[in-house]
Order: structure tokens, then sequence, then C-alpha cells
């Protein structure tokens, strides 16, 4: 088992909030990791550190060797990080395979224009957007967008796949199948870093969960191990202590 | 490639604008010279504004850099056309990719604005530049035509290159939007920080689309003032030119490669019209200005956005 992504000492500050507080974890070859955490705990901050989009204040990333700290986040895509946002981000006035394309375009695999188009149309299949082709990303629904999103991160035939709550805002049948198309994508041999408020599913995909509150690291282990942390069940709903006693 | 449409389109383009005006017919010649020079600044404007999503108020500091470096190299170091317009064109490109760098950091409005000052800081150093004539600007010796048959003849030399020079630029934007460049500019003209994060280098990007959309315009100022014989600062780095630019590419159609020829043509009539008729001689950049407003406002896709929508076969013919 290699690491494939090691986070060290990860700090950032907003001004006088403390986003992120030396947060260490990796991220080995091949597994799903979960980052779960209550709303503000700082997730999407740190994939935002992790690509570059924010520098950090302090700490390092490694991705497959190389210090990519602070790195701009074309950097890293290059390097075989793709990541997909919460809040979807597509080229709206683009059709679904130009958005494709250009994942599949400045990914690892630095693929010419022709060679990328396959890619793209391979990616868009994969998370079943093959026969919205040529429909602008405006005109998606947003499950549509949702898909897209994974399937430009896709295109670019990452090392690891960063999902940033991918499963949001789906319906249970196309939660189902989001599910079903993460399992191929995993079976393929793509690492998945996820942050999911969906317990249900996280706690099915992930092999290993790292729970984040207040910018700290609160429990890291199994998932069956971490659902039964009380400091986890606290950050969650409160302290569970508190009944019993109340009971007595 | 050869297969598209779209190629074949251009080159009957490039061709109706070299024959059709023949001996005598200086008028049309002329009116024709004038929508070349619009269309070589509007479609490589557009390989910013419509690609990748940057208003370039100042891109006039092309044209009229390239004017200055060709007048110069031909009046002062006697060097022949040729030459000038070539080095003249490269070395406004550099100068364009070392601005770019430091510009491109700004975005949206900062960006605009740096552009008019761009413009504005290269028209006061070349109004205080000795060699290069400073407030008077140089003039060129009428011997200088000679090589080229004399004035008369020269004036045909000099609209068949800007014609070659109008086609280069069609092509050139015609090869960017299909090319894996291209498809990175408009992606950044979509969402700047979605690129980034797929892997397109922006910064890069940016400015390698600055520098090449500053060669033509280059090349092209060099012919213009060369067949006017005489260069000064006020009229190099005009902002009029620049902001017709724009009003050019948003009637055509930004991001698409017929819209900026188009706008440009029909740009050139209008003005050609106002310019004549007695009501509005002197207001032809009012109407320019309101008519901006009114696209940008009610058709931000201009002229190919309407056409698109009320004819969607054409897609597949123009680009």
């Amino acid at each position: 088992m290699t690491a494939l992504l090691e986070v060290a000492g990860l700090s950032k500050r907003f001004g006088g909030l403390q986003a992120v507080e030396a947060l260490t974890f990796t991220v080995v070859e091949g597994e799903i990791l979960g980052l779960i955490g209550p709303n503000g705990a700082g997730k999407s901050t740190v994939f935002n550190l992790i690509n570059g989009v924010f520098a950090p204040s302090g700490g390092r990333v490694a991705f497959r060797g190389a210090d990519i700290t602070g790195a701009a986040p074309y950097r890293a895509a290059r390097l075989g990080l793709a990541r997909t946002h919460q809040i979807v981000q597509p080229f709206a006035g683009m059709s679904v395979l130009d958005n494709c394309t250009v994942g599949a375009c400045f990914g690892r695999e630095d693929l010419p224009l022709a060679k990328a188009r396959e890619a793209a149309r391979e990616a868009a299949a994969l998370v079943g957007l093959d026969k919205r082709l040529e429909t602008p990303a405006l005109e998606l629904t947003i499950a549509g967008k949702k898909r897209l999103e994974l399937a430009r991160a896709l295109a670019a035939r990452p090392a690891l796949l960063m999902l940033d709550e991918v499963l949001a805002g789906l319906n249970p049948t196309e939660v189902t199948h989001m599910i079903e198309v993460l399992r191929t994508i995993r079976s393929r041999g793509v690492s998945i870093l996820m942050i999911e408020h969906l317990m249900q599913a996280i706690m099915s995909l992930s092999d290993r969960i790292v729970v984040l509150n207040y910018g700290r690291k609160l429990s890291e282990g199994p998932p069956a191990q971490v659902a039964h942390d009380p400091m986890v069940i606290e950050a969650y709903l409160g302290d569970p202590g508190m009944v019993q006693r109340r009971a007595s | 490639m050869l297969k598209r449409p779209f190629f074949w389109i251009i080159a009957v383009t490039i061709a109706v604008f070299a024959v059709a005006p023949r001996g005598t017919d200086v008028e049309l010649r002329e009116s024709l010279l004038l929508a070349a020079v619009y269309i070589t600044l509007a479609s490589n404007l557009n390989l910013m504004l419509g690609y990748a999503g940057y208003v370039n108020f100042g891109s006039i500091v092309f044209f009229g850099l390239g004017g200055y470096f060709c007048v110069y190299f031909m009046g002062t170091l006697g060097w022949g056309l040729v030459p000038s317009l070539a080095v003249a064109g490269v070395a406004v490109s550099v100068a364009a990719l070392l601005f770019g760098l430091g510009i491109l950091r700004l975005r949206g409005v900062h960006f605009a604005l740096a552009t008019i000052g761009v413009n504005e800081a290269v028209q006061a150093f070349v109004t205080n530049f000795e060699p290069w004539g400073g407030s008077t600007g140089i003039y060129l010796a009428p011997e200088l035509f000679q090589p080229l048959g004399g004035p008369g003849p020269a004036l045909w030399v000099i609209y068949y290159l800007l014609v070659a020079i109008m086609g280069v630029s069609l092509y050139l934007s015609y090869f960017i939007k299909r090319s894996k460049f291209g498809l990175g500019l408009l992606s950044i003209g979509q969402n700047e920080d979605a690129a980034a994060v797929l892997g397109v280098p922006t910064p890069r990007y940016k400015a390698l689309a600055y520098s090449a959309s500053a060669l033509l315009p280059a090349i092209a100022g060099g012919l213009y003032f060369f067949k006017g014989a005489f260069v000064q600062p006020a009229d190099a780095f005009d902002l009029t030119l620049s902001t017709e630019a724009i009003v050019i590419t948003m009637l055509g159609g930004q991001g698409t490669i017929a819209g900026p020829a188009l706008g440009a043509y029909l740009y050139e009539e209008l003005r050609g019209w106002l310019l004549t008729s007695e009501t509005f001689a002197n207001f032809q950049l009012v109407v320019a200005g309101v008519l901006l407003l009114l696209i940008v406002q009610f058709a931000p896709d201009g002229l190919m956005g309407f056409l698109y929508r009320r004819f969607p076969r054409l897609r597949r013919f123009l680009e």
C-alpha cells in the first residue's frame, strides 16, 4: 500500500477564523477515503488547499511523491488530481462533450484533441450522459450538472478523484445510480477522496473515514469504528452522555 | 480541416476582396481597405474578447506600435517594406507578451482599465521619445514608394497585403478555435477558476492569446501608416479605433469567426453612410456608442447569435 496523497499539518486561517488546523491524513492507492463532518467543519476548504485553489497557511501536501503545497490548481490536475465542486461549475455555454474534452485535454495524460474527444465520450458514457453529448451544459438538470462535474473530472483519467458532495441534491434513484458509477470508477483503480453528508452512502462506500470538526481531525478509522466513536456522535448529535445523566 | 465548408468560405471572402476593385475603382478599394483593417482588428480582438472573455479596450496600442516600428525601420533605418512589417509584428507581439504577463493577473473591469492604461502609457512614452519624432511623429519620404512602382501602384500593393493580413487573421481565428489551445481559451472565457482546476494552464494561455492577438494588428498598422507616409501619437494610439473594434466584434457576435467579419463590413457601411449624411456627420461615434449599448443590453451574442437562432442549420457552415 503506497501513499498517493499525503497531507501533513495542513492549516488555513481566514482572518480571525481558523478554518483548518494541523490536519494530517493519507490516502493510499486504491482506497476510498470519506471526509465527513458537520457543516462548516472545513471539508471543502481542505479540498481547496489540496488542489491549490487556496494557499495553505501552514503544512504540506504531497501527491504521488511531488510536493504540491500551494502550487497552482492546473499543476495538481496535470499530476493526476481531479476534483468536482460542491456548487457545480460547468462551462455553461459549451456542450457536454466539450466540457468533458477540456478535462481530458488538460488532465494527467495531456491528450491531443482527437484522443481527448474519445476519452471525453467514454467518461460521459460512464456517468450516463452519452445521449446528451451535444447539449449545452446550461440546459442540463441539476442532477445532469452533477454528473457532468464527475464526467469532466473522470475524463482527465486521474489517479485520485476528489468528490465534493456529488450525491447532494439528487433523488434516491439518482443516488443509487451515482453510487453504482462510483463503484465502477473505483474498480478501475482510481482512488477516491470524498466529502459526503449522506451517511448511509459514505458508510457503505468508504474503506476509511476521517471526521473533521472545527477544522481539526476528530476521528479516523473504518466506518463502523468511526460511527461508534462517542466524540463523533457528540459532534453530530450533541453529548450522548447527557441523556443518561438526565435519567439518573 | 479542408473538408469543412467554413475553410472555403474564408477563402472565397479573401478572393472577393482581391478581385472586386479593378483598375480605376479607387473608391471601392479604399472602402474595402478600411473593411480589411476593421476585420483584422476585430478578429484579433476576438481572440481575447470572444474566446478568453477578456475585454481589451486598448487593443489599438498594437496597431499603433506596429505602425511606429514599421515607419521607423523604413524611414530611419532604410529597411524594405516586408522585413519592416515582419520585425514590427514580432516586436509588438513580444511586447504584448510582456505586458500580458503583468496585466493578465487582473480580471474583469480591472483588466479592461489596465488595457487603457497600457495604451495611454505607450502613447505618453512615444510622445516623449525623440528618435520617433516625439509629438510631431515621423514623415516618410515619397521616394520610399519607388521600389513598389511609385505612389499609385504602391497603394494597390498595400491593399493586397492588407487583404492577405485579413485572410491570415480569419484563418488564425479559425485554427485556434479548432485547436486544443482554443478549447482552453474558451473554457477560460466560460469559467476561469473551473478551467484551472481541470488543468488549463491559465496564465500561460492568456498571455499567449494576448500576444497572438497583437501580431497581425501590428502588421496591419505598419501597412496603414506606411500608406499615409506619416505617423503621430494622436493617430496611432487613438482609442476611437479600439472602441470601434469592440463595437464591431459585439455587433457581429463575439466568439464566432464570421461575426467580426460581418460586423466589420456592416459597421464600415454604416460609418460611410453616417459620415456622408448631413444630419449624422458629427455624430458617428455617438451612434457607435448607442449601438454598443443596445447590443450589450438586448443581443449580447450579436448578429451571429440572431442568425443561429433563426436558422440553426447555419451552425453547420459557419463558425
